[in-house]
């Protein structure tokens, strides 16, 4: 077994049985990747494309269908405690109670982990120091505002030292600066202490910022590689073009250019390299059928919709 | 074994009271509907309460008084448990199910703490007994048997609690089927005079055993012995085989995998 590798997942797959009048659904379905030592995973996806249950199935909170997990050597179904003790989870519905303190969340946390005496004491201080929330110690949890309770949601899974910490939509409901903070936290947290963090997010820039990005859809794997790279595969620039008539316009694109567009609410779109001689071309040959066009660098978004012919957001 | 069973199941159990001594409707709810159920029912019912079979005349406010106790027990022990379903909603029990925690010590702290505040709730009540009559004497061996009798209720209410999504169902629940084990329990009124179905019903009602063992608990075998109620070693018995059963099916059923 490569120590290595912070998580190898096999051939997950998990299946939603059918209750009243919903429909049995699988969620996932044979999902397999490594997570290395010290690297920013992110778990990249549209809702319901199956990064939650693949996040709770490798937090243990729920069990594989099929497949499994080996995480830092320990089987998540077989070993789940000593899974539990090397990971810290961040869950994207808060966990704290909101009734106790800062102080006696912390506390009767790290006392679930083992955590006693001296050595509790003194990690709940520094934990509540490194997050900047030490001076809110002993207010309820009830009083903070959405971007400090998610630091001390963070302060709780990083308590015990987890070698791992898996988050769940971290920045969902912070404001862009509180989302800028937490994200130079995990950097740092990867840097000082090696830590290694697997996130699942909808959010395009924040798989820009991780070491690795895994793109789920419809619970499978679409794409599986940096980001740099995956942006490199699309091929040069991307060219949208607006058209009153997609049907006709791909036609003629395809007569005259050899180039088939993919289309979608009318725009069309092309992946081509040097993309701004291609549009003097594309504009001089069919200046009637064209509303406006755009050219960018790809994003991981134009990944996305090369690998499953849809937009993220798009509903199917 | 893991050695964090019990600072895991305390640290769940500190959380549990300090919940509680936040919460101040819940300790005023649980002690005073019970004191006006009581006070009520206790001057209502009054005189015309005479049960043919009682060897020492017991005014009907003694009678019901130790029944009260038991209410408070169910009362609080019972509404102690209702916090796994707000726990579950509010996201806290996600964290602790994903906690190197046993998970028997999950049951226990939470079991713990529902029989803790059931049990000072109690204690305050019985501190009334020399009112009507009931000398406090006995209170160390009664503490033993109304903490045997709550963690047996607290238990009841987590594996009623354990599966619920919503407090309403709860509350159903609570109507439906335990106030009606509390009211054929003897609390209110004794077997004898009850016509026999009815007889039946409370002998089959293991709740009838924990008042019955709260009774000789108060009483002593002496006063106890001439009561139309279960014998000691029945009701006890029956008590404690009832709390370790509930017991074994919570922690049963919190191990079983999402």
């Amino acid at each position: 077994m490569s120590s290595s590798l912070a998580v190898q997942a096999t051939n997950l797959t998990f299946d939603y049985p059918a209750r009243g009048k919903a429909a049995a659904r699988r969620a996932l379905n044979g999902v397999s990747f490594d997570v290395r030592r010290g690297e920013i995973f992110a778990l990249l996806g549209p809702n319901g494309g199956g990064k939650t249950t693949l996040f709770k199935i490798l937090c243990t909170a729920l069990s594989p269908t099929n497949g499994t997990a080996v995480i830092f050597g320990f089987d998540i179904q077989k070993q789940a405690d000593e899974v539990r003790r090397r990971i810290g989870v961040v869950f994207q519905n808060p966990s704290l109670d909101k009734k106790l303190t800062v102080l006696e969340n912390l506390r009767y946390h790290g006392q679930l982990y083992g955590l006693r005496g001296g050595e509790l004491a003194s990690r709940v201080s520094e934990m509540m120091e490194r997050l900047a929330v030490a001076d809110r110690a002993r207010d309820l949890v009830e009083t903070l505002s959405g971007g400090l309770a998610r630091r001390v949601e963070l302060a709780k899974g990083l308590l015990h030292r987890p070698e791992l910490l898996i988050l769940d939509e971290p920045s969902v409901g912070l404001d862009p600066g509180a989302r800028h903070d937490l994200w130079l936290y995990l950097q740092r947290l990867r840097e000082k202490e090696d830590v290694t963090i697997l996130v699942t997010t909808h959010l395009i820039d924040e798989g820009d910022r991780s070491d690795r990005v895994l793109v789920l859809n419809e619970g499978t794997i679409v794409a599986l590689d940096t980001p740099v790279r995956l942006k490199e595969q699309i091929g040069g620039d991307v060219i949208s073009i607006a058209t009153k008539d997609p049907d006709r316009l791909v036609g003629r694109i395809r007569e005259k250019f050899g180039i088939t567009p993919t289309s979608f609410n009318g725009t069309l779109r092309i992946e081509k390299q040097a993309g701004h001689a291609f549009i003097s071309q594309v504009v001089d040959a069919f200046p009637d059928l064209i509303e406006a066009v755009n050219l960018s660098k790809p994003t991981l978004e134009d990944v996305f919709i090369a690998r499953t012919g849809h937009r993220f957001w798009e509903d199917k | 074994m893991s050695g964090s069973f019990f600072l895991s199941a305390s640290a769940l159990w500190r959380r549990e009271m300090v919940r509680f001594i936040r919460q101040r409707s819940r300790i005023i709810g649980a002690f005073a509907s019970p004191l006006i159920f009581w006070l009520l029912l206790g001057f209502g019912v009054g005189s015309s309460f005479n049960p043919a079979t009682q060897a020492r005349t017991m005014g009907y406010q003694e009678y019901f008084f130790p029944g009260t106790v038991l209410m408070i027990l169910l009362f609080t022990s019972i509404f102690s448990t209702i916090s796994i379903i707000e726990d579950r909603k509010e996201g806290f029990l996600q964290a602790v199910l994903v906690a190197p925690v046993p998970r028997s010590a999950l049951v226990f702290g939470k079991l713990l703490g529902g029989t803790s505040l059931a049990l000072m709730q109690g204690v305050l009540f019985m501190l009334l007994a020399p009112l009507v009559g009931i000398s406090i004497s006995r209170l160390p061996g009664t503490l033993l048997m109304l903490a045997l009798v709550a963690f047996g209720l607290t238990a009841l209410g987590y594996v009623i609690a354990w599966n619920m999504d919503s407090t309403q169902g709860f509350h159903a629940i609570m109507n439906l089927f335990l106030i009606p084990m509390w009211l054929l329990c003897g609390a209110v009124f004794p077997a004898s005079g009850a016509p026999g179905w009815l007889r039946v019903v409370m002998m089959l009602n293991p709740l009838t055993y924990g008042m019955a063992a709260v009774r000789w608990a108060i009483y002593g075998s002496e006063v106890a012995s001439t009561m139309d109620i279960p014998g000691f070693g029945l009701s006890i018995g029956i008590t404690v085989a009832f709390a370790a059963f509930i017991f074994l099916a919570a922690i049963r059923m919190t191990r079983r995998p999402v």
